[in-house]
Formats: C-alpha cells, structure tokens, sequence
C-alpha cells in the first residue's frame, strides 16, 4: 500500500513518520540555511560587519576567549547563577505544586496569589531585589527563582490534578490511607509530567540570566555582552548567545537522559 | 439533611426483597435472603441497607433511592442495568469512596466509612500503577500491609500464576494488553484476600473475544479462590454467565427492580448462553429493562 504513495504524499501526510535519515538531513540543512545566510549576509557585507560579525571573526574570538580562560570562566558564573536558582525554585515548586494540585485547601489561597504575580515582569523586580538582596550572586539567583519558581508551581499542580481520580480510588482499595496517597501515587504517577516540567522550566531560566546579570554583575555570559555592547565587539555578543543556547541544549539533554532513567515506564 | 427515603418506612429489607421478587413470578424465590439454596453460602459477606444516594442539596439528582440488597459468603451477585442507572455509584458506596445520603452497609458486620483493603475492586478504567511492574503491582497491598518479603513473594507468585502472568511478572503495565491489564488487576484486588471483590464493569472496555476470555478466566478463579463478588455491568449475558443471582436495577432514580436467581448448573462453559433456560432468563430480564426504557418516553 505504502509503495504506491508517492514520496511528496508521504511527506506530507498529517503525523506520519519520516526516515530517520530525512528527518537528519532536513535538521542538518537547516543548520546550513541559517549559517550560510549568516556567512552570506557578513562576507557580502550586506550587513556592516560592526553589526554582523563574520562566523570567521566569532569563531577566533571563542578560539581566543577559550584559550586565556575567560570563556570557561563566564560559562561557570552564569550557569552556577542559572542551575542554583533553578535547584532552589524546584525544591520548592515540586513538593508544594503537588500538594496544591492535590489538595484544594492549599489551592485556593495559593493560586490567586500566584497568577497575580506570575504575570509580573521579572525585571521590574530588579531594583527591589538590589535594595534587598544586595548586588551580590544572590540578587542575581533570585531574579531567576523569581522567573521560574511562580511558573513551576502552577504547571507542577496541573500535574498532579491530573492524576487519573480511579488510580488515586484504586489505592485506597488496596489499602493507601488518605495522608499517604499524595506520596505513594499522586508523586510517582505525576513523576514524567512533572520532570517534563523541569525541563521545559529550565529553558526559561536559561532566558533569565541576561536579565539577572544586567545590573551590577562583574561576570557571567550576560554581564560580558553587555559589556561588549559598549565597545561594538558583536562577535562577543554571538560568543556568548552561542554559548547560553549550547548550554540550554545540554542541560535540556540532561533533562530527558535523566527522565528516561528515573521514568522508563512513561511513554 | 433532608434526606428522603421515599418507601422504606414501613419496610423491612427482607420484605421490601420480597415485593420485588413478586415481579417475578415464574421463579421460587421463597426464602429470598440472598442466595439461600447456594451450596457454598454461609451468611452474609454484605448488607446494603436502605442506601440512598443524591448528588448536591436536597433538590440535587437522586441517583439511588433507598436500595437494599445483602450478597451472601462467597456468592457471585451480578447487578445488572441501563446506563446512568447508579449501579456503579452503589459500588463506589460500597468500597467507602463516596459518602451515601443515607442508609447503611456492612461488610462482616463492620459500618463501611472509609475504603479498604477488606473490599477489593476493579475499575472499569486501567489503574494499574503505570511505575510499578506487574509484579510491584500485586506486591503494592500486601506491602502496605507491612507483611514480610518472603510472604509477599509467595503470595504474589500465587496469584500471577491463577491469572496466567507469572512470564510478565517483569513487564510495565504500558506493555500489556488491555485483557493482561485487567487480569493484574484482578490478581491485586485477590493479593489482599478481601472479604468482597467489586467490579465495576472490569471487561467493558475489551473486545467481545477478549471478554469471553475474561468471564472463564474469572470464574475459574472464583470457583478455586472462592470469593464473594459484587460485580456491575450493563451486559445480559455477561451477568447470568458469571453471576448466582442478577439484581437488575431501574434508571433515575436507581432502584432494584427485580431479583433473578441463576439455576443453570456450574462449571459453565461459554456455550452456555445458547441453553433454553439461559435464554429464557435472557428474555425476561430484557422485557424488565424494556419497561425502563419505555417509562422513560
């Protein structure tokens, strides 16, 4: 049947699969696309190389940043300010986003509040925290737990909400008590959606850092495009939107080895 | 609050049963306390006592009204009945997850408040825990019940090898069959020895082939394990293959409508449905469910 469909129809019939070869060759030339418009646009000149840097003059310039350190050493500072704001916002989302999903006494104070404030932009908050917190890493953490912790929590409830009700109804059946229910079925079995979440929370916070490190930070990715903003080293700025990107796609790797172990039964 | 129980008040249950089997006039029902001729019977497992059941305040949806019925020690008690009839909202009441407005039931005498491990039940739904394998799965009550591993072990060997898993001890319910799930199922409601097994309509969602597996299947079990079972469905023929007796219920406001006592020999075989006397039945519990329907237009 399927040999009588031509190549096109294939393509293009609504969810169906592709070769694993095509669908790396369509990633592939899209890489090429981006890249050779880039190096088009640049080497053309069709953009001033003080706005567009060349992909040559990016690449010696994360040859030379890696070479004396500086790189190793800004990558270091924004993704310990990224991961441990992070680490702080989830060790507080998880358990309480599933005692708010689970338990409507805990939702409804909670998520007025928390739909009010997860509207707010991140970076009005940016002052108060500097005359609170100070000007240290800590300012710089807290602006990402504030971008993630109010989002985690409302997604991770809607995690555990949606917990099949018969599951829940099933293990009391077999002799889960009420008080252990939240533990012995609501967590495992929101345990994939939940790790989905983190993943997908962790981008966000990667999208934070710029903001984070936007005022009286002395390192970090963000604090050296700023600075390279002042004196017209675009290829700096590329370096270092490069590099966020490459460590978002790591830790987004991470995310889904680490869900793949710890949730092999979930699809 | 203001409940309502409409026709109970003069009523014995024992008399309110024998009104109903008046409907019935065909079959001796003399006696009438569950199923008194049953060779295995030695009492009652579970007495539902004048149970009513409405949704919201006193002018909400009656979803059941003032039902009684007992199923006696390792009976198989089939409730048959239309859609949306609350056959199985009255199981729900019977595992202790939803509160009755009013009335009572008792499992071995004990007031049902809260669910347990004494009533077993299987879903209609898949709720096998999808983290668990097949075998944490049968393990999970007896190890909330805090039994020794080698006990555990024992225990769960048993019952995978009565429902023919014992080879997907191994396997993650997401790599069953929708049939294989409801078999675990079933060997971890047994892994508890509950005193009643619930089920609430367990084959509905497999195909015709796959559920005349199921129904030997279960009665093989049932027959060795000897087990008192409270199961739900809304299929004739699943109901008088497996059951001793089949309460079939009214819709809106649900209410037994008449008592049917099973005669046809065991151990039966699936042939059994083309029997004179399996017909018959058949047709009367057909012609009492038409009159619902029709009341209903």
């Amino acid at each position: 049947m399927a040999q009588r469909r031509t190549a096109w129809t294939r393509l293009t019939t609504p969810f169906a699969n592709i070769p694993a070869s095509t669908a790396t060759a369509l990633a592939l030339a899209m890489w090429v696309a981006v890249i050779g418009g880039w190096a088009l646009l640049s080497y053309g000149r069709v953009v001033p190389n003080m706005f567009l840097p060349t992909p040559g003059t990016v690449l010696q310039t994360t040859y030379r940043m890696s070479l004396d350190g500086s790189l190793l050493y800004h990558t270091f500072t924004s993704a310990k300010v990224v991961i441990l704001g992070f680490i702080v916002s989830s060790l507080i989302s998880v358990p309480l986003g599933l005692w708010m999903g689970t338990y409507r006494v805990v939702q409804a104070p909670l998520e007025p509040l928390v739909n009010f404030i997860r509207y707010l932009p991140v970076t009005s908050f940016v002052p108060l925290f500097i005359l609170w917190i100070g000007i240290g890493i800590e300012q710089r953490i807290a602006v990402i737990f504030f971008g993630t912790f109010f989002q985690q929590l409302v997604m991770i409830s809607d995690c555990a909400r949606s917990v099949s009700r018969d599951l829940v109804n099933a293990s009391y059946t077999l002799g889960t008590k009420r008080s252990e229910a939240v533990w012995h079925v609501i967590f495992p079995a929101a345990l994939p959606a939940i790790l989905d979440t983190l993943r997908v929370t962790m981008g966000w916070a990667w999208t934070y850092l710029v903001v984070a490190e936007l005022v009286a930070a002395s390192s970090g990715l963000g604090y050296i495009s700023l600075k390279a903003m002042r004196g017209f080293q675009v290829d700096v700025i590329f370096m270092a939107i490069a590099a966020i990107g490459l460590l978002g796609l790591i830790t987004d790797t991470a995310f889904r080895i680490v869900r793949s172990r710890v949730a092999p039964w979930a699809p | 609050m203001g409940t309502l129980i409409l026709n109970a008040s003069s009523q014995t249950a024992v008399e309110s049963r024998m009104a109903m089997t008046e409907t019935i006039k065909a079959k001796n029902l003399a006696g009438t306390a569950s199923a008194a001729g049953d060779p295995h019977s030695t009492g009652t497992t579970m007495a539902i006592q004048d149970v009513t059941l409405r949704y919201g305040d006193a002018n909400g949806v009656l979803a059941l009204d003032d039902v009684s019925l007992k199923v006696a020690r390792n009976e198989f008690c089939v409730i048959v009945g239309p859609s949306g009839c609350g056959k199985s909202s009255l199981l729900y009441l019977a595992a202790g997850l939803n509160d009755a407005t009013s009335g009572s039931i008792k499992v071995d005498g004990r007031e049902v408040i809260e669910p347990g491990p004494d009533r077993g039940m299987v879903f209609q739904s898949y709720t096998l825990f999808p983290w668990l394998t097949v075998r944490a799965n049968v393990e999970y009550g007896p190890r909330r019940k805090g039994l020794p591993a080698a006990q555990r072990k024992q225990i769960v060997d048993q019952y995978l090898d009565e429902v023919g898993l014992a080879p997907f001890a191994d396997h993650y319910p997401a790599q069953l069959s929708g049939g294989m799930k409801q078999r675990v199922a079933i060997a971890r409601a047994l892994a508890n020895d509950p005193a009643v097994l619930l089920m609430d309509e367990p084959f509905g969602a497999l195909d015709s082939q796959t559920r005349g597996t199921m129904q030997k299947l279960l009665l093989r079990v049932w027959e060795r394990q000897q087990k008192t079972v409270l199961f739900v469905t809304h299929d004739i023929d699943e109901a008088l293959v497996l059951g001793d007796r089949v309460l079939v219920m009214t819709a809106r406001p649900g209410k037994i409508k008449a008592e049917i006592k099973v005669d046809i020999p065991r151990p039966r075989s699936m042939d059994v449905i083309l029997e004179p006397e399996f017909i018959a039945l058949k047709r009367r519990i057909l012609g009492l469910l038409h009159d619902e329907i029709d009341e209903d237009h």
